[in-house]
This record gives C-alpha cells, structure tokens and sequence, in this order.
C-alpha cells in the first residue's frame, strides 16, 4: 500500500530527487500501555524514534458526572466530584461546596473551614508525593516510588482517620463538615470532629513529609541521568502555557507566578504565610521541583492551620433539604494538579439545572499536540508524565 | 586432587557439569539475589513463602509457573525466528563460560584467543534479541530489538578496546594466560615479590570502561532501553510468554554471571588466592569459590545500579560511548601501550 504510493511519488519527481522516502510508522500509545497513567491514547506518527504528529484521543473513561449531576440532589453530588480526580479526591469536593454555599449566602464556621484546609492541603501533599515516586519510576527508576509512597501512606490514613475514606472522602457537607468517622452518633448534641491526637500526628506526619522530601532531593534530584533526562525536554513558555490554558505546577514551572490560593478567597488561605515556587524553563526538570516545592509549603501551611486550628461549630444552620435559589457561579480552586473550576447553575431546585466541570488535568494536556511534536519516543514519556494528568480529571 | 583432575573423563565430566548445570542454577541465585536485594533497598521484604525460609524457592517457583504456560506465538510472527531466538540468546551467553577459568586446569577450553571468543561469543545474544524484536510483528518489540542493535554497536567497541589493555599488560590474549600474568610477581621488594590483579595495576580506567559497557550489553539499568517497561511496553519480549520468555530471562542473569566473571578473571585476578602457590591442590577448592565470591561482588554492584538508577536515553547512551568511552579507552591503551615498551 505504501510502495504503491511511493513508488508514484517517485516517479512524480524522479528527476528533483533520487532520496529514499521513509514512510512514518504510525505508534498506538495506549489506550492500553504501561505509563499513560490511565486510559489515554496516543496516536503517534513516528520517523524512527522521531515523533512528527501526535493525536491524543480521550474519553474512554467518560463517566459522565457532569450529566449525572442533573439528576442528583446537590449534597449527593459530592460523593460524585470527589471522584474525578481520584489521587486528590477531598481537594475536589471543595469548590464545589463552596459554589452551593455561595449561591445559597451560607457560610461555613471557622473550625469547617479550616479543617477543609488542612485536608485539602493533605490531598496536595498525597498527590504530589504520587508524582515525585512515580515520575522517576517512568524514567526507569523503579526505587523512589517505594520511598514516597511510605510517607504518603501515612498521610492517607491521617484523611482516612478524619474523614473515614482514603481516596474518597465524600467528607464536606453543604455548611459545613460531616462529624468525623467514629465519632459516635450524629443525633448527639456534642459530637467528636476530629478523631483524638489528629493534630500531634499531624505535625509528626508533616515532619516526616518534609524529610522525604530531602530524601527525594538526594535520591531523584541529585542524580545525573535524571538530569539529563528531564533538563531542556518537554520546554512550555509562559506565554505557550498561558494560551494552552495551562494552569497549576505546570503554569508555574514555565515561572507565571499564579496561585488561585492567593487570589481567590474560596478557603481561609489568607492568614498563611507560603510561597509560591516557580521554575524559570518550563521544563520537565522544573515541573518537578516546583512539585516537591509545593509539597514543602503545603506542610508548611498545614503546621500553621493545625497551630491556628480555632474551636466551635462544625455545620452552619442548612434547611433539612436543601434548596438552592435561582442563579449561577463560577467557584475556582488551586487543586493539586491544577485550577479547577465547577460552574454551578441553579433553577431554584435541589439539583443543579446544569454543573460545568473545568478540570485541569484536561487543559493541561491540550498542549501535547504542539508539545510532543519533534520530541523522541523516550522522550513522550517523560513529558506525559511530567504534566502529572489523571485520567478521570480529563474525561470526567 | 591434582592427579584426578589429569584423567581426561573426570575433567570433561567436571566442566559439563559447570557449563550445563552449575551455571543455570547460579542464574536462578542470582535471580533470587536481585529479588531479595532489590526488595531490601526499596524497604520491601521481598519473597517470604515460597520454600519456607527466607523465600529460597521463588526463582524455581517462578520458573515452574513459566513452564506451565501456553507457548504463545503471535499470528503474524515469523514464527521459526520468533521460536528460535531465545535459544540462540541463551546460547551465546552460556557459550562464554567455555573458556572462564575456574581454576588451573578447571577450565573446558583455554583458547590462545580466549578474550576474543568472549567477547564474539557474548555479542550473539543481541543477534537473538534483534531477531526477536524483528519476528515479533509488534511494533514496540521492533523499536526495542533495533535498539538493542544500536547498542551493541555502540558498545562492543569500548568493550573491546577496555580489553586490549589488559591484553597488552597480559601479553596474551589466553584467559589462562591472562590470570597466569596476574599471578606473576609484578615487582620485587627485596626478595617478596609484590602480585597484583590488573586492575591495580593501572587498568582502573579500563576496568570501569568495561564494566560500565557490559551493563550495556546485558542491556540492563541505566541501559534498559531495549526493554523499557515504560516506552515500549516490554521492548523485544513483548510478545514472549513461558518457556521462551524464561529463556530470556535466564539469559540475562547467565549473562551477568558471564560479564563478571570475565571481567573478574580480566581485571581482578580470576581464580587466584593470594599467598597460596598456584599450582598447589587447594588452589581447585578455594580458586573456583574465589571467582564465584568476585563475580557475586560485581553481580551486586550491578544490582544495584539497576534499583538507583533512572535510565538513558537511546541518543544519550550513543553519545556516551562514542565521545566518552571510546576516547577514553583509546587513551588508555596509549598509555598502558607506553608503559610497556618503557618498563
């Protein structure tokens, strides 16, 4: 079939050119292969180890929360959102609920608020370590992934403890938060919030998060062919970045100083003291350390909000069932893998008319197209898992 | 000891036995070596159940399971190159063991050009690799077998050129002959005369050149790319399953075994005990288990950097060989070269 056609190229213009033509050898990456993370599929065209086109396709994992949404209630729809990006499935919940408090004029109490903080910056903590052990093991080290996902364990029990689901917490509750898991009945006047030690643990869990993170500057950081393999590769300008709708780690590894935690108010992030690390290439070399930056100021901001951590309330005062006036919002937050987004509009029901999803694993990997164009085969690797994607947060 | 190994039968029983059954087995201990190790350095336990204590029995175990899987071959493999690929791979790599000495005369055949049969003898697996790569009808097992091709022309050069110095030091290119050199006093301090393996004996530059290009011919981490569980989903064994992926399998651990003891018999002294005569009868119990301790050393090493390292890139690995480890062993044969016309 390609003789054919080459044959009457050839022919076409024997007389411009005698090179041998090599046709592209056309590469199925997935949606079944080891390091897609998921079901994502890439249809490569590749010269040798040369990548001249690449497809992305998506939505085999469509699920369809966002049409499931429009027959839910909207304190059911939390168990739903907290399943799209599953690696930091409490850091989901948030900006939705807050969507529906605002539209409702409701605000949560100080003690709610911040102990969402605490496990949302705990969700950032789970999944970043996910992404400093496993990138590596992309690159053909299989030994730090081990080594951070100990420390990682720990952190998911501490949510577990609290929140009495390790991936899935399904834990905010419209006002407020739910009594924590083991705390006795709900009907009781005085309930338990967080379970007895949560905040000592806390701090020795933290302590431990930041000495793996030294850990990993040793073992990961520290290595020349890790070096070699992730500087000047996978190179995404701040101004690329900004068109593609890239946001979170990866805006901010091309050195765009963005942070949704400092401009929004959608959690009490204001009274912290944290920085926001930023790369200087956009390379893959910098989405990682600005990964395991950002590890270091979530343990950082969690010491201080369990420092802070105020007493009262856990649930402001909601209707039994719940009613959302008629209206719309837009509520933003800075999740582990980027800025997510839920545009809630309401018809004055108990479900929402309709809820908009804007996840950010999915404008992340709009870029691959003109990212992976001209890279090698080695390389596609190294750059899917530097945008550090989850498929549920693309296909929702 | 001596006088029973002179009968012609018992040596020849002798080296079948190391060549067919001994080398196999070692293969299925240093498996279970990289199990264990590789379970310690990443706080894992590693095999626990199988044979009782410490998990002894899961290379076996595994090994039984591969046996009794079906022999899978793709419908449109090549199916002749596909079946026999891996035997010409395990071949290639137990074949070196015919002339690694394992003491004196414990040896199936001391070849004047015993270095050179190694190293021909060694780079066949890749011809195996190539051909399951290219029968396979898969496209990462295509990527991965014409990458293990690059490979092997990268590195059999600085392999080779590590090589020729401890040749030139040697003056013989025997591996009989070559562990003879190391036995031969280097030099003389009063009456005691001083005798040191090649490697101190200025061959450092070539001992690491060597080893650092066998990692790249067994094509294990930070040279993996043949494989690359992560880009080409098993590379050239993609398509294998049972008997014929065991094959493989052993075949990449023979080849460690294989690698090192070359390089321990090259660079390390071999079989030699220091202080004992060379031809003294103890030297065939203690020799064999000297080697064997030597290869484990450099076995373990490899290990090692397997569970360390990330690995290269395919341009990266051509880089290294041709602007680092070529130049390098070229100087080196300069300088040993120089040396031993002066001295």
């Amino acid at each position: 079939m390609i003789d054919r056609h080459l044959l009457a190229m050839h022919q076409s213009e024997v007389s411009v050119s005698v090179e041998l033509e090599t046709p592209d050898v056309t590469l199925n990456l997935g949606p079944q292969h080891p390091s897609t993370h998921g079901v994502l599929r890439l249809i490569a065209k590749v010269d040798g180890e040369v990548i001249n086109e690449v497809e992305p396709v998506i939505g085999y994992m469509h699920r369809g929360y966002e049409k499931l949404a429009e027959v839910r209630t909207y304190p059911q729809i939390t168990a739903l959102v907290n399943r799209i990006d599953w690696v930091s499935g409490f850091a989901n919940e948030i900006p939705f609920i807050v969507a529906v408090e605002r539209l409702m004029g409701i605000e949560a109490p100080q003690r709610a608020q911040m102990i969402r903080l605490v496990l949302t910056e705990m969700a950032r903590i789970s999944s970043h370590l996910l992404f400093l052990c496993s990138y590596p093991l992309e690159l053909g080290a299989a030994t730090p992934l081990m080594y951070a996902l100990r420390e990682r364990e720990r952190v998911l029990d501490l949510i577990e403890g609290v929140t009495g689901g390790r991936f899935h917490p399904n834990f905010n509750r419209i006002g407020g938060v739910k009594p924590a898991a083991g705390a006795g009945s709900t009907q009781k006047k005085v309930v338990q919030d967080l379970p007895e030690g949560f905040l000592e643990q806390t701090r020795d869990a933290m302590k431990n998060v930041l000495s793996e993170c030294d850990d990993m500057v040793d073992l990961v950081l520290g290595n020349e062919i890790f070096i070699e393999r992730t500087r000047g590769v996978g190179l995404i300008p701040a101004d690329r970045a900004l068109e593609y709708g890239v946001s979170g780690p990866n805006l901010r590894a091309s050195g765009v100083r963005f942070d949704v935690r400092k401009t929004d108010s959608y959690l009490p992030y204001g009274g912290f003291d944290f920085e926001i690390p930023t790369g200087v290439n956009g390379d893959c070399f910098d989405r990682y350390t600005v990964r395991l930056e950002e590890i270091r100021q979530a343990a950082r901001i969690v010491n201080q909000a369990v420092d802070a951590m105020p007493s009262g309330e856990l649930q402001a005062k909601v209707p039994r069932i719940v009613k959302v006036p008629k209206g719309a919002t837009y509520v933003r937050a800075e999740n582990p893998k980027g800025e997510m987004g839920y545009y809630v509009v309401s018809e004055g029901g108990r479900g929402p008319y309709r809820l908009k999803v804007r996840s950010a694993s999915f404008s992340n990997l709009s870029i691959l197209p003109w990212l992976l164009k001209g890279q090698l085969v080695p390389d596609i690797i190294a750059i899917l898992g530097s945008l550090d994607f989850v498929l549920g947060d693309v296909d929702r | 000891m001596s006088a029973l190994l002179d009968n012609f039968w018992v040596l020849l029983a002798l080296k079948l036995a190391v060549v067919a059954i001994f080398i196999p087995t070692f293969s299925l201990v240093l498996i279970f070596a990289e199990l264990k190790l590789s379970a310690h350095m990443q706080n894992r336990i590693g095999p626990y159940f199988a044979g009782g204590r410490w998990g002894w029995a899961q290379p076996l175990a595994d090994g039984l399971k591969f046996m009794q899987k079906e022999d899978l071959v793709p419908a449109d493999a090549d199916r002749p190159v596909f079946k026999i690929a891996p035997m010409i791979v395990l071949m290639g790599t137990l074949a070196v063991f015919v002339i690694v000495p394992f003491a004196p005369k414990l040896v199936v055949r001391d070849l004047d050009l015993g270095v050179f049969y190694a190293l021909a003898a060694g780079s066949i697996g890749t011809v195996g690799v190539l051909m399951a790569g290219w029968s396979s009808a898969n496209k990462y097992s295509l990527m991965g077998g014409l990458r293990a091709a690059a490979q092997l022309i990268a590195y059999e050069l600085p392999l080779v050129l590590a090589v020729v110095g401890v040749v030139i030091a040697a003056g013989t290119m025997s591996m009989g002959g070559i562990v003879a050199a190391q036995v031969e006093p280097w030099f003389h301090i009063g009456s005691f005369g001083v005798r040191l393996p090649f490697i101190l004996q200025g061959q450092v530059v070539g001992f690491a050149i060597f080893m650092i290009a066998s990692l790249a011919e067994l094509s294990r981490t930070p040279f993996d790319m043949p494989i690359a569980e992560s880009e080409l989903v098993m590379g050239y064994l993609t398509e294998y399953s049972g008997i014929r992926f065991t094959m493989f399998f052993l075949a990449e651990y023979a080849g460690m075994f294989s690698m090192s003891a070359i390089a321990a018999t090259l660079f390390l002294g071999g079989w030699y005990v220091p202080g004992l005569p060379a031809d003294s009868a103890a030297m065939y119990l203690l020799g064999p288990m000297v080697l064997i301790g030597k290869v484990l050393v450099l076995v373990f090493a490899m290990i090692w950097m397997r569970w360390t390292f990330p690995r290269l890139r395919e341009d990266q690995l051509q880089s290294l060989a041709w602007r680092w480890l070529i130049p390098l062993a070229l100087a080196n044969i300069l300088v040993t070269a120089t040396l031993k016309v002066v001295f």
